[in-house]
């Protein structure tokens, strides 16, 4: 019988109610009193030099209020890069500088040049038109391979060339690797491309900067994943607003996918404007402002080389790697391609030997950061592929391999740095094979071929690394901030309660979820719990949402608060019931002295606590308030199998999904029905990245895939009806809810399946196609086919 | 992007070349022209009003002629800045050869274009190219012959007179 509350129910999510009725508040419905706009002039080539920029003829148009260039920036900081990564050789990264507004050099169609604040958006604009800008187009740097050769145009002259760092991992073990490929019975190798994604969140970025001159305290409102790690960069680093003068708010915001994580130039800007002119500034993207300024992700070329020995076990991995960073450094791009991918290595497989060589590399382009999986899926996608042409080319089942090679005994500690605490592989691979029907797919098979189209069979496994992160380790790996939450748990006189989170959601239904655990704990109904998230004039300092870890650190954060205040409760009840406390118990919303029937509810203890008449003063302070920071001892670890079937059309080389099925180990889980709707997400994210979205340079660094004419986004037709399955539960072990996660894993489970699956089509008619690159389009295939 | 054609003009050779070399040609022949004024030797001033799929713009730009062998070939670049629309770049190199019956034009062009206009009309941007292109000598073409159905259609009527005959009849 599913419960109807607590932990394990699906409640409904109580944050749609207003999303559904048009009445979220999301930060382009703040409008402030005397609110001015600003329009960013960005540039439209990829690389060039600063000439002049003449602000006479536009400062003069009508309702300009102040024009901004990167010459008003010199002397504040430019934009931090949160990671910093150590190359092979012990060095640090290359760093370029990230300037507010461009100084001197554009370097990516998209880098805003100046802003043009004005009392109408439109007069902004027109301004925006009559500026004067002389810059002279440079060479640009667009392919990876050509950035690193002998010769090629620089995209920051001062770092000497386009390499920003050669990571080796783990290094000790390159010549162990090398020797176990040299010496393998079979050696598989692929090359692939991860190709480059723009993460579309319904709601484009926007800022809102505001002064108070009469307290000097300056206010953000933005589109942000998590405010208080803005208020930080920002503040310590960009513009130097001590915290307490600085508030940032991300109210309702319409999705992140990661691409809200980061600090950007606009809330720096808005933020330094609203004090330079002394009014509000306010700035809206649109939808092609934002391809060209949000983060963009993946933009891996990787070749990947898996050697087998003679009985089909996995013997050495080694891969080497062109991660993408764009121009600058966004936020925390140096660790996607290296601490989140190269741990990742070893998937769900006992691999004794795995070295990963990354070479990240700076080009003209939009910067790429986190993505939905950031680094995990990029880790996925080439190993479960490589996996899958080693099986074809052994001629072996592709699941019979993967079985073969699982990791079957927990805790496991990889050879890439990372300890597994729990996991059952077989357990969601049987799973699958149930939810999926592997078994009668033949039949379907044979089913498509009578009409006429190619049926194939893709399977593949996952492992991520959530719960971002344990804040010592990640500090040795060149963090430069910790990765613990908090919650402040608010216990009001009448025994409603106000949860005040540093995770913050964007999609999530944290709104919904958290309450089931804390009414859980409490025994109270969930109506009575409220969360608070996203000002961080109002929330503990907390490093908000992104890696899958809002449940699994912040929520581990909210059950230690909500166990210091049933503590004190407890102690409150033992007063008013005149008992010790040591036999006071808590259960369904009563404290009661166990064995007797003597009892008082939630409501009497809060209000004893905010009117403490009868109280022991002497021995506890009144109030019931409880903050808790938690970080956590470890990653999580969700782990799946995946399985997707596909139909390739011949004539066409069109690829339609038909079934997709999906094996999850989130560990414990607080609302099932949640889990489902992150999954289903997820899929169809993957699924887009698979089959559609590719983000496009031309080899002048012109994007060319700038709207949804041209950057194919899925659509419900798309995607099949999932059968989603999360019955097999791990519990993660180091974290009190037991939890793991599960708002990537659909991301980064499902590429490898739909890639396998369209080569499994392909072969199955004869065709010797062992690999086609993503998005897997009708051109593609086609010319796979014909090839 | 890169296309090559070539035309038949019914004119000789020197008569080809001075029309080239016009400004008042040029603003005729150059699709959506508005304004253009300038000389050969300075280069030449454009504003082009034009519509690439979904981005309408004026382009306001400079027209330059280079690689000049007298009378027999030379490269026209153009760069036009549209504002918000982003920009496009075109260059054409322009050979003329005596062949029976007049002169013959061949154009290698090129074509680039940047901001909006790859961001939104990239699907499109050959195909316009090429129709630019196409209109242009065409144009060129009638302006210096005549418009070419007229001179099929008289056969025993007036010659209409081209750019050059209008020129020395006034």
């Amino acid at each position: 019988m599913p419960k109807d509350s607590g932990i394990g129910a699906s409640s409904k999510r109580r944050e749609d109610v207003r999303f559904l009725t048009g009445q979220g508040q999301y930060t382009d419905d703040i409008n402030i009193h005397g609110q001015t706009y600003v329009h960013f002039v960005r540039s439209d080539v990829a690389h060039g030099k600063i000439n002049s920029i003449d602000t006479s003829a536009a400062e003069a148009m009508p309702g300009v209020v102040r024009i901004f260039t990167g010459a008003d920036f010199e002397g504040i900081g430019g934009l931090p890069c949160g990671w910093q990564v150590t190359d092979r050789h012990g060095e640090a990264m290359k760093e370029p500088a990230h300037p507010v507004l461009a100084q001197g050099k554009v370097r990516h169609v998209g880098d805003p040049i100046a802003a043009v604040i004005a009392e109408s958006l439109e007069q902004a604009r027109d301004a925006g038109e009559a500026l004067n800008i002389d810059i002279e187009e440079l060479p640009a740097v667009v392919d990876m391979k050509a950035a690193l050769s002998e010769g090629s145009a620089t995209v920051h002259d001062d770092l000497g060339d386009n390499l920003c760092y050669d990571w080796g991992f783990v290094e000790e073990n390159k010549g162990a690797v090398d020797e176990a490929i040299k010496n393998a019975a079979h050696v598989t190798t692929l090359e692939l491309v991860n190709n480059r994604l723009v993460a579309n969140p319904m709601e484009p970025r926007v800022a809102v900067g505001d002064y108070n001159r009469a307290n000097d305290e300056s206010t953000l409102y933005t589109t942000s994943q998590n405010p208080h790690v803005i208020r930080l960069l920002m503040g310590a680093f960009v513009l130097g607003i001590p915290e307490h003068k600085l508030r940032v708010v991300a109210p309702d915001v319409g999705g992140g996918f990661g691409t809200k994580i980061f600090h950007y130039a606009e809330e720096a800007f808005c933020t330094f404007a609203a004090r330079q002119i002394n009014r509000p500034v306010k700035w809206t993207a649109s939808r092609s402002e934002a391809f060209i300024s949000d983060a963009h992700g993946r933009d891996h070329v990787t070749k990947i080389e898996l050697a087998l020995d003679a009985d089909n076990n996995f013997t050495a991995v080694r891969t080497e790697t062109l991660a993408n960073m764009g121009a600058y450094l966004s936020t925390f791009a140096p660790s996607v391609p290296t601490w989140l991918h190269g741990t990742l290595m070893a998937g769900n497989y006992k691999t004794p030997l795995i070295y990963v060589n990354v070479k990240a590399v700076f080009t003209n382009t939009v910067p790429v950061d986190a993505y939905r999986g950031a680094g995990r899926p990029e880790a996925t996608y080439q190993l479960e592929r490589v996996i899958d042409k080693a099986a074809r080319e052994l001629g072996v089942d592709p699941i019979a391999l993967r079985r073969q090679n699982f990791i079957t005994e927990f805790p496991y500690a990889t050879p890439v740095a990372v300890e597994y605490d729990t996991g059952n592989y077989v357990a969601t691979m049987d799973k699958l094979e149930e939810i999926a029907d592997i078994s009668g797919f033949e039949a379907r098979r044979k089913a498509s071929e009578a009409n006429g189209k190619l049926r194939g069979l893709g399977v593949n496994c996952y492992i991520e690394a959530c719960g971002i992160a344990p804040s010592n380790l990640v500090g040795q790996l060149g963090a430069r901030a910790g990765l613990y939450d908090a919650a402040t748990v608010r216990v009001n006189a009448t025994g409603s309660i106000s949860v005040m989170v540093g995770a913050h959601s964007h999609g999530q239904g944290h709104e919904t979820a958290f309450p089931q655990v804390v009414a859980e704990m409490l025994g109270i109904d969930e109506s009575m719990i409220e969360i608070v998230h996203g000002d961080s004039s109002k929330i503990p300092f907390g490093m908000g949402t992104y890696g899958s870890r809002s449940i699994a650190v912040c929520g581990s954060a909210m059950v230690r608060a909500t166990e210091k205040i049933i503590n004190k409760a407890k102690k409150i009840a033992s007063h008013l019931l005149e008992a010790s406390e040591a036999d006071i118990e808590l259960k369904d919303g009563q404290f009661t002295v166990a064995g007797t029937d003597k009892s008082c509810a939630w409501g009497d203890v809060t209000l004893a606590a905010y009117v403490p008449h009868n109280y022991p003063l002497d021995n506890i302070e009144p109030g019931l308030e409880e903050t808790a920071f938690y970080d956590p001892s470890n990653f999580t670890y969700p782990s799946g199998a995946y399985a997707c079937e596909v139909e390739v059309d011949p004539d066409t080389g069109k690829v339609t999904v038909e079934r997709f099925s999906a094996a999850d180990d989130f560990g414990n889980i607080i609302n099932p029905m949640i889990v489902t709707g992150q999954v289903h997400g997820g899929l169809a994210q993957g699924i887009g990245q698979a089959l559609m979205e590719n983000c496009a340079y031309d080899e002048n660094g012109q994007l060319l895939s700038a709207s949804y004419m041209d950057y194919a986004m899925p659509r419900a037709s798309d995607v099949p009806f999932y059968a989603v399955d999360h019955s097999c539960q791990t519990p993660c072990t180091h974290n009190p809810l037991g939890v793991k996660g599960c708002g990537e894993a659909g991301a980064i489970g499902s590429p490898p399946s739909v890639v396998n699956a369209v080569v499994d089509a392909l072969q199955s008619a004869g065709h010797n196609v062992t690999h086609i690159d993503m998005p897997v389009s009708p051109s593609r295939v086609w010319a796979a086919m014909n090839s | 992007m890169n296309l090559s054609d070539s035309k038949l003009i019914a004119a000789d050779r020197n008569e080809v070349w001075q029309a080239l070399l016009s400004a008042e040609v040029l603003q005729q022949c150059v699709p959506g022209c508005k304004e253009m004024s300038g000389s050969p030797e300075e280069g030449f001033e454009a504003t082009v009003v034009q519509k690439v799929g979904p981005v309408k713009a004026t382009f306001k730009g400079a027209v330059t002629l280079s690689d000049i062998v007298e009378g027999e070939s030379l490269t026209l670049s153009g760069e036009g800045k549209g504002g918000a629309a982003g920009f496009a770049k075109g260059g054409a190199k322009v050979v003329l050869t005596d062949e029976e019956g007049g002169t013959l034009l061949s154009y290698d062009v090129e074509a680039k274009v940047g901001g909006k206009l790859a961001q939104l009309g990239s699907r499109i941007i050959d195909g316009f190219a090429k129709k630019m292109a196409d209109q242009f000598f065409e144009e060129f073409r009638n302006a210096v012959q005549g418009p070419l159905e007229e001179v099929e259609g008289s056969e025993e009527g007036e010659k209409k007179k081209g750019w050059l005959g209008r020129l020395v009849s006034n």
